[in-house]
């Protein structure tokens, strides 16, 4: 067991929040079409609010903290709330698309000593970027915003969204991070909106498009450990927790909304109503979601991917029930192992096998 | 013998989980857990209370252990913690480093 891992177990065992993700705005300077919020004002926390809000957090005992938006940049005092988050010791994570990151702000972030700054970067071209962020001449910005990032020592990640429109060209941003000096990390999740409008689903990759994502070594790594048939389900799985969301971690909009994740919208609680730790200690919704194990999910903990899924509780919610399986990822684990998901089955919602597929079915019969 | 300062390094991240303190350095993001002897030395560096101070009446006062030796295993604590660059060392008091979690701001 790692450190990290150590340290997540401890919290697990004493229901601590190790980390926070709080949203400072949903305002944002870009429209990214696969976007899950809506960028409106409808009354965010003040500065005065999110430094009582931290001051509760670093009580409580929040480790983590990440910043995000929409465009956290998009506050005027946005560096009041990184300075003092980090005057309270926070590790502070911040979530930006850097368009508005110039020399005095890449100084400012570093000084103030961020564990790392993540920047999504659709496409290493131009065309394909900004038409996705439907900001014209967004991706020479963000590229200028890591340079300066990276020229000051910032760690920088890079974040590759997968989706329909920019599918070919995810070995072009690696490619584009490496030069930059950033980490580079690919996501091929699109989130529905926050609403449980899922409209923006359209925008994902289908099954065959994520089978090709998933046979890129250059991606996953060693491709026949990743897509290999899932092991045997035990009982040690189904005691498994199905992730950390309301457990050691959650999230806060800028409203002040407490939900398990930010990709779990099930209102918890208000910081502005109650005290966070009352919240977190007492919330039911909160109660509820940790009382869920593996093998409390009807239709997945009999599945032979129970173990290895990579199923979202929040995106499970959004299709309707917290226990019940999220199609999005019963298409992952489909697409890395060709073997069908217990509610695929239940659907009748799997192409027919192709090739390999079979083998690769037979050997965990 | 002269005196040693200690002072927390400001380019850490740090919070106490169940008693004992988790730091990440931001230089290279090395994640540190300290014991919790190690953790009322690491809360204890103002920079102005010499260390021989804090490990009489700190570190003596809580753990039953032999002055001499508290002493001895500190000074090399302190080395350690300031060669990760988590911690200051210094033969002169050290200007205030921000309060720690839980302490008076």
């Amino acid at each position: 067991m790692s450190l990290m891992q150590e340290l997540g177990q401890r919290a697990l065992d004493r229901g601590v929040p190790l980390s926070v993700q709080l949203d400072v705005t949903y305002r944002c300077n870009e429209r990214c079409i696969h976007c899950y919020l809506d960028h409106d004002d409808h009354g965010e926390m003040t500065t005065a609010e999110i430094r009582d809000l931290l001051d509760e957090l670093a009580e409580a005992g929040v480790f983590f903290l990440t910043l995000s938006g929409g465009e956290v940049f998009m506050r005027m005092d946005f560096f009041d709330i990184v300075e003092y988050a980090r005057s309270l010791m926070f590790c502070v994570k911040i979530k930006t698309n850097a368009f508005m990151i110039r020399e005095k702000e890449a100084e400012r972030l570093r000084d103030l000593m961020v564990q790392d700054v993540q920047v999504s970067i659709y496409s290493h071209r131009p065309e394909v970027h900004d038409a996705i962020t439907l900001l014209p001449g967004s991706l020479k910005r963000s590229v200028a915003g890591i340079r300066l990032l990276r020229s000051h020592g910032v760690k920088v990640v890079v974040a590759n969204v997968l989706m329909m429109q920019n599918l070919g060209d995810h070995a072009g941003v690696k490619e584009l991070a490496e030069k930059l000096g950033a980490e580079y990390t690919i996501d091929p999740t699109i989130t529905p909106m926050m609403d449980g409008n899922r409209s923006v689903l359209r925008l994902g990759l289908g099954v065959p498009q994520l089978q090709d994502v998933f046979r890129s070594s250059d991606l996953v790594g060693d491709v026949d450990e990743f897509c290999a048939p899932p092991p045997g389900v035990n009982d040690d799985m189904l005691r498994e927790l199905p992730c950390s969301a309301g457990h050691t971690a959650c999230y806060i909009s800028p409203y002040g909304d407490l939900f398990p994740c930010v990709q779990f919208p099930l209102p918890s609680g208000n910081v502005r109503q109650q005290k966070f730790m009352d919240i977190w200690q007492h919330s039911d919704q909160l109660n509820e979601v940790r009382s869920i194990s593996l093998r409390d999910l009807p239709v997945c903990s009999g599945c032979d991917h129970v173990g290895t899924c990579s199923r979202c509780p929040g995106l499970a919610y959004l299709e309707g029930n917290m226990r019940g399986p999220s199609t999005q990822d019963c298409e992952k684990s489909f697409a890395r192992t060709s073997i069908p998901s217990a509610n695929m089955h239940l659907k009748k919602a799997y192409p027919a096998p192709r090739g390999l597929v079979q083998i690769a079915a037979a050997r965990t019969a | 013998m002269s005196s040693i300062f200690i002072a927390r390094a400001t380019q850490v991240a740090a919070r106490s989980l169940d008693g004992e303190m988790m730091i990440m350095s931001a230089r290279d993001s090395t994640l540190f857990t300290l014991n919790p002897v190690g953790t009322v030395i690491w809360q204890s560096a103002d920079g102005k209370t010499p260390l021989a101070e804090i490990v009489e009446r700190k570190v003596c006062a809580e753990f039953e252990v032999d002055p001499a030796e508290a002493m001895k295993d500190a000074e090399g604590f302190v080395n350690d913690l300031a060669s990760h660059g988590i911690l200051v060392v210094s033969g002169d008091p050290i200007a205030p480093p921000r309060a720690a979690p839980g302490e008076a701001r």
